[in-house]
């Protein structure tokens, strides 16, 4: 075989030559690929729980409240469906941005900017959480619904509501924590002979966390 | 910054000082699998004692009072979890996925040892939480091993209220320990091979382990959702799995929820667990066979993508667990199906087995013993598997006796012959003593006939249609009295089977005080874990440098070569030919 013949052109062949390649399947740092799994992973955990949800939902016997009464904020005397949820998305999309910027100035070796982009998107994160829990005091509150009941209709809707997006809060409240540490570690210099890898891979989980925010969001809220 | 393959990385090992650093906090993937194996066997110990009550109950009805029906229920679902989850998956993946990963592979310790070390540690969390619930009022819970709702949480089931929480709450935490065991072990085999160690010149333990793991990523998250969703229902009053229903004469508050909902969220989890068991064995075995033959295994290329395709069908045929449950024709016929294809890379793999020891030169040693007996457990559990993957077959025969008897051979009796099969072959590695002969023989017969004395019959007793999980069957016209005969006969049969395994633990703990070191090697195994600077091997495995792999795991007899086997890490250039023979006429293909 010539020279020509054994070096890849194709993505399958890169595909092919990776993975019966000695030493390793990947050619990027191990944290990045446990990262990806345990991502996967927790794909299927979200999913399952949508799944069970869109089940529970239509098998209730009640009727399903209804979306744009329930999560409506009063402003100004005027129902405006939505506006709360539109604000915690909107925070939550640009935290991401804030992560990728972090990313790429981790990779330049800036820091300092690294820092402060991490504890920006650590910010909108927990304020993220924060507006969390002043919607679900308004459905506890205001509204009278609960996990095992609800006075406008199927109880499933707080059983699933409440879950779902408590095991979202605590995944975001779990990666402010960890934007935090590491953001301290940047700035410690605890990583400037190992490479900044693991601003990646942080950064990896935190878009993830905002993915899965996308589809609770649409089954929840427009469903 | 340019990216370093872990392989070629500077060795970065701490080495701990103190006991506790060493023993107990230990981050050696190697302490990490001997504390999973002893935690493992200890809960596998308490499962058979609760196995041998329950089979009191059954061959003699009527005469022990310390048995009541509630406590026989308990019996029957802490001795099904214990073994599936407590005992297999933990053994198996925590216990040899964590010893021999590393040394098979080629690297110093699984790739983030901290992390491996809180595996074990909320694992021993879960064990405990577990075994609280036969201390807490009510007792444990009595459900049956698949928790099926609404009796989980209904009162009048035994354990309806601390019993159901903790076993949850257990089977939670178990499952964090596994995941990071488990992204540990996937991580570890993808990005951490030595020089030369392709994935097609890895053993087939480590192709099980590999694939099992990745599987129980998947499958275990459904099972921790379940389990959520119940601890909700069961203790804030939710109704994801509860219907309207009457307990004890009451209206409950619960309403609108679909028990069926469980069922396909735990057999989800719970056909995938099947094979979590059953890969890493099916991996294990294939190198007891290949070195005891002392041939190369049949077909690996065949085997490893038969563990591949398995791995993968095991996420479609989970219904057929449900075909009584109530399900759309069509399901069950797709259910079957899927079931049946899953026969085909199955039979594969014995085939492989059966033909890898035609011509060999086997050496009835005991893991030997252990592993032959595995292929005839296998094949009758899975020739049976396959009456039941029918949905009319199923239909008459759930929840008898027969589908008691089936799910025993292939993923009871034939993982826990594996399991015995490599505690024999890798003892001489672990802690540098061959395990007493004589007793491993005894061992051997006891356990292998023993098994079959209770398994077989009750088959028989299962296509009468004597119905599994029942405290007593009393007077019943369809059950002849030969059946109760048979049931007396199989419990005598489980209580000589316990006491053969009594002859194990006396044996390890004989062999440690009594026996001798052993050869290093005696098996003349060529995989790579063998071959350690120091056997037991040490901290950081394999000394300055790691080894270079140049073939497969599996040159055992190759034609002209003075030794009857050429360990991994010898290059082609170090084979000693016999005089007269030229290596350049050999037409093997390189692996």
């Amino acid at each position: 075989m010539t020279e020509m013949n054994t070096r890849p052109k194709t993505y399958w062949q890169h595909m092919v030559v990776d993975w019966s390649a000695d030493k390793e399947a990947f050619k990027v740092n191990w944290g990045k690929v446990m990262m990806w799994l345990f991502l996967v992973g927790d794909t299927f955990i979200f999913s399952i729980f949508l799944i069970g949800y869109m089940n529970v939902r239509m098998s209730a016997t009640e009727a399903w409240p209804l979306t744009s009464e329930v999560f409506a904020l009063v402003v100004g005397g005027h129902h405006i469906p939505l506006l709360l949820i539109a604000i915690m998305t909107f925070i939550l999309i640009t935290s991401s941005g804030t992560m990728a910027m972090a990313v790429n100035t981790a990779y330049q070796g800036n820091k300092k900017a690294t820092f402060w982009l991490m504890v920006t998107t650590a910010i909108l994160g927990a304020s993220f959480v924060g507006l969390q829990a002043y919607e679900w005091t308004k459905l506890i509150v205001d509204e009278g619904i609960r996990p095992w009941g609800n006075p406008q209709g199927a109880a499933q809707f707080g059983a699933t509501f409440f879950m779902i997006t408590g095991f979202h809060g605590l995944h975001v409240t779990g990666g402010v924590i960890y934007l935090a540490v590491v953001a301290y570690k940047v700035k410690r210099g605890h990583y400037d002979k190992k490479g900044f890898q693991i601003v990646e891979i942080t950064g990896l989980y935190w878009h993830f966390v905002d993915l899965v925010w996308v589809f609770i969001f649409a089954f929840f809220y427009l469903w | 910054m340019t990216h370093i393959a872990v392989a070629d990385q500077e060795p970065e090992l701490h080495h701990p000082r103190t006991f506790i650093g060493k023993y107990i906090w230990s981050q050696d993937h190697k302490v990490i699998a001997i504390q999973y194996g002893c935690t493992a066997i200890f809960v596998g110990l308490i499962a058979l004692v609760l196995s041998v009550v329950m089979r009191l109950q059954l061959g003699f009805p009527d005469q022990f009072d310390f048995i009541n029906p509630n406590m026989y229920l308990q019996f029957v679902t802490m001795h099904g979890m214990i073994m599936v989850v407590y005992m297999l998956t933990a053994l198996l993946l925590g216990g040899f996925g964590n010893y021999l990963i590393p040394l098979m592979v080629g690297t110093r310790d699984m790739i983030f040892p901290y992390l491996n070390m809180l595996s074990f540690w909320f694992y021993f969390l879960s064990v405990l939480v577990l075994l609280a619930s036969f201390f807490v009022p009510g007792g444990p819970t009595g459900a049956g091993w698949t928790l099926y709702p609404p009796q989980s949480i209904l009162e009048g089931t035994p354990g309806s209220g601390l019993g159901i929480v903790l076993m949850l709450v257990s089977l939670a935490i178990f499952i964090i320990a596994f995941t990071m065991g488990g992204l540990n072990y996937v991580t570890t085999i993808l990005q951490a091979r030595t020089r030369g160690m392709t994935l097609m010149r890895m053993p087939l333990t480590i192709w099980g382990i590999f694939t099992a793991t990745i599987l129980g990523l998947f499958a275990f998250p459904a099972l921790l959702v379940s389990a959520i969703m119940m601890l909700f229902d069961g203790l804030l009053g939710t109704s994801f799995f509860m219907p309207a229903i009457v307990s004890l004469g009451e209206a409950t508050d619960f309403e609108g929820g679909s028990p069926i909902l469980f069922q396909h969220l735990f057999w989800f989890f719970g056909h995938p667990e099947v094979y979590i068991v059953a890969l890493p064995a099916f991996g294990m075995v294939s190198d007891v066979l290949s070195i005891h033959a002392r041939k190369n295994i049949f077909g690996y290329r065949m085997m490893v993508w038969a563990i591949v395709i398995i791995g993968g069908l095991s996420f479609v045929v989970w219904a057929h667990h449900m075909y009584v449950s109530g399900m759309n024709p069509y399901f069950g016929f797709f259910f079957a199906t899927t079931t049946l294809i899953i026969a085909v890379p199955t039979a594969i793999k014995v085939y492989n087995w059966v033909l890898t020891l035609w011509q060999g030169n086997i050496h009835l040693t005991v893991p030997m013993l252990f592993a032959i007996g595995f292929i005839f457990t296998f094949t009758h559990g899975g020739l049976s598997g396959l009456f039941l993957g029918n949905v009319v077959i199923d239909m008459p025969l759930s929840d008898t006796f027969f589908v008691v008897a089936h799910f025993h051979m292939v993923m009871g009796v034939s993982p826990i012959l594996v399991l015995y099969s490599a505690i024999y072959h890798w003892f001489p590695l672990v802690t540098g003593k061959q395990l007493n002969t004589r007793l491993g023989m005894i061992h051997f017969w006891g356990t292998f006939l023993g098994t079959y004395a209770i398994f077989l019959p009750m088959h028989y007793i299962g296509f009468l249609g004597v119905p599994r999980r029942y405290y007593a069957l009393g007077d019943t016209s369809f059950i002849p009295d030969s059946a109760h005969a048979l049931n007396a006969n199989m419990t005598i049969a489980v209580i000589i089977v316990a006491l053969f395994q009594l002859v194990f633990i006396f044996n390890l703990f004989w062999t440690m005080k009594r026996e001798p070191k052993s050869k290093i090697n005696p098996w003349g195994a060529a995989s790579l874990e063998w071959h350690t600077p120091e056997v037991p091997p040490g901290h950081g495995n394999w000394g300055k440098e790691l080894p270079t792999v140049h073939r497969w795991a599996y040159d055992y007899s190759v034609p002209g070569v003075v030794q009857d086997y050429i360990p991994q890490h010898v290059p082609d250039s170090d084979v000693v030919y016999e005089s007269g023979f030229d290596p350049s006429t050999s037409k093997r293909e390189p692996t």
